[in-house]
């Protein structure tokens, strides 16, 4: 392990160490926090029965949605805007204030368009992340270094050979950029989404737990969905890494 | 041996104007023949055109006026098979391999993998890049970087192949060396060769005949034969004719080079 990452372990443990010991001693009241062990053991209940996983199963099947959906668009959209200087132009002062939307505002008209269920959570969390994975493609599209275009057509390449064979790979980097944003910003659309108004779904269950007093159930969901987020991004960034190193940065 | 490879007639590039940008007139009129199998080396102060020369005789750009032939064919819109380039910046493909790039144009013209093989082989080992194989450009310096340009090119058996100053980042003796593997390779595969280079000794030394172009818009105020040997390498910077050459490169250069820094003559 780096120097780096033994410091990160090192400061991670002893916050939750400290947490302990506050949560143990009576500084921090039972009402508000259970010891992070206790929030392990809950953690261990829940995986073991059968209660938590059907809302698991929606809540990551909603983000594969709103994720997948996101990715492809907001490649594609990248793609036609490198393509029409001019429109991207037209557009541009939107993808920049795009963040500045609070775009859950738009949650009830979604419900009202698709009904209550999975459409409207996808469609909310579709929205918040597409724009990421947009301005990333664009980003990578634009640093295309130019000789790199001419050595396709020296190379005498179709389109779609330059597309596949020296645009994709080059700005490889930067769409792995926007994945790594449009998931974390589908997973935040979804569970946020279901905090507000849903029946199913971690988000709900959490935001149930929380109206009963149930703090067990909250902080033991709580740190089943934080792991689940940190196992999958370390394994996108694993993936960003190695690109990363092979290409000198 | 002095049948026509490539020719310009009448050749000129001006680049449009573009936001708040006045239009620059970079290139011509000028007309220029490529002898079949020459090395033809090309001088003349930064910015007057060399990059854009090289590009109409590719057909990267198109010329703004004049015609441009290769192998006696029109080039017209695209790169004509059997033209290799090695551009000024680096083209490493920094996703792949030394290997894998040298590899590129071979695999997609669809050869079999044996050939590949043998083929990228033979290049690496003649631009002692066979320990790289495995490495990544990142790894590698500016210079070993031109090198896998230059490998992957010539791979690809062209028979016109245009440098752009493809050494400038090398020390002055790395680039003798380089020079001398260049005329190898130029010797071996009976390509013509056109080599734009900033360094009057480099062209003075590689040359059959050396371009001399004005402050832009480029033209050649000159071409000199330099009546070297087929045979040679960088040992006739030893010789008496070739200091001679560079200095009648240098006094052709010198008001051209003050026009480009802006200055009068004095
Ligand atoms: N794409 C372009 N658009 C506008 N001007 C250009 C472009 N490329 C080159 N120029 C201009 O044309 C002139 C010649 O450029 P170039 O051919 O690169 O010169 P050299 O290679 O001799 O240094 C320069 O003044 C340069 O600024
Ligand atoms: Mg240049």
């Amino acid at each position: 392990m780096s120097r780096a990452g033994a410091w990160r372990l090192g400061i991670l443990g002893g916050a939750v160490a400290l947490l302990e010991l506050l949560c143990r001693l009576g500084a921090i009241k039972k009402i508000t926090m259970i010891p992070p062990s206790e929030m392990a053991l809950a953690l261990g209940r829940l995986m073991a029965g059968p209660a938590m996983w059907p809302h698991a199963a929606k809540t990551f099947g909603n983000v594969a949605w709103a994720f997948l959906i996101a990715v492809l668009a907001g490649a594609t959209i990248g793609v036609v805007l490198h393509a029409l200087p001019g429109l991207r132009r037209a557009l541009d002062p939107w993808l920049a204030t795009w963040y500045a939307v609070p775009v859950f505002v738009f949650y009830p008209l979604f419900i009202v368009l698709f009904g209550m269920g999975d459409a409207p959570i996808i469609a909310i969390a579709f929205l918040f992340s597409v724009a990421a994975m947009t301005i990333a493609t664009l980003d990578g599209l634009g640093r295309i270094p130019r000789v790199l275009r001419k050595t396709a057509r020296v190379h005498r390449l179709t389109p779609i050979e330059r597309a596949l064979r020296i645009d994709l790979p080059s700005a490889f980097p930067y769409l792995l950029t926007g994945v790594k944003l449009a998931l974390a910003y589908a997973f935040i659309g979804v569970i946020a989404s279901e905090f507000i108004l849903s029946g199913f779904g971690l988000g709900h269950e959490i935001s149930f737990a929380y109206n009963n007093f149930d703090n067990r159930t909250m902080y033991g969901l709580m740190l089943f969905l934080l792991t689940a987020v940190v196992l999958i991004n370390l394994v996108v960034q694993r993936i960003e890494r190695r690109e990363l190193r092979r290409r000198g940065r | 041996m002095s049948q026509v490879h490539a020719r310009l007639m009448g050749v000129s590039r001006v680049y449009p104007a573009a936001a708040g940008q006045a239009a620059v007139h970079a290139l011509g009129p000028l007309d220029l023949d490529l002898r079949r199998g020459e090395f033809f080396g090309v001088v003349g102060p930064s910015g007057c055109g060399k990059s854009t020369l090289l590009d109409v005789v590719a057909g990267l750009a198109a010329p703004s006026e004049g015609r441009v032939t290769f192998e006696q064919r029109d080039v017209a819109g695209e790169v004509p098979d059997g033209i290799g380039v090695v551009f000024q910046e680096d083209a490493s493909f920094g996703w792949l391999t030394v290997w894998d790039n040298v590899a590129f144009g071979l695999r997609r013209a669809g050869r079999e993998a044996a050939e590949v093989q043998r083929r990228v082989d033979e290049a690496l080992r003649f631009m002692g890049l066979v320990d790289f194989a495995r490495a990544y450009p990142a790894q590698l310096s500016g210079g070993m970087r031109q090198r896998v340009c230059i490998a992957r090119t010539l791979v690809m058996e062209p028979r016109l192949i245009l440098l752009d100053e493809p050494f400038g980042a090398l020390d002055a003796q790395t680039r003798l060396l380089m020079g001398d593997e260049l005329l190898r390779l130029w010797r071996a595969s009976g390509a013509t060769v056109m080599l734009i280079t900033h360094a009057l000794d480099e062209a003075a030394m590689l040359s059959d005949r050396v371009g001399v172009m004005s402050a832009r818009p480029g033209r050649f105020i000159d071409i000199i034969d330099t009546g070297w040997a087929r045979e040679r390498d960088s040992r006739i910077a030893a010789e008496p004719s070739f200091g001679a050459l560079t200095a009648r490169l240098w006094s052709l250069l010198r008001d051209e080079s003050l026009k480009a820094l802006g200055h009068q003559r004095p």
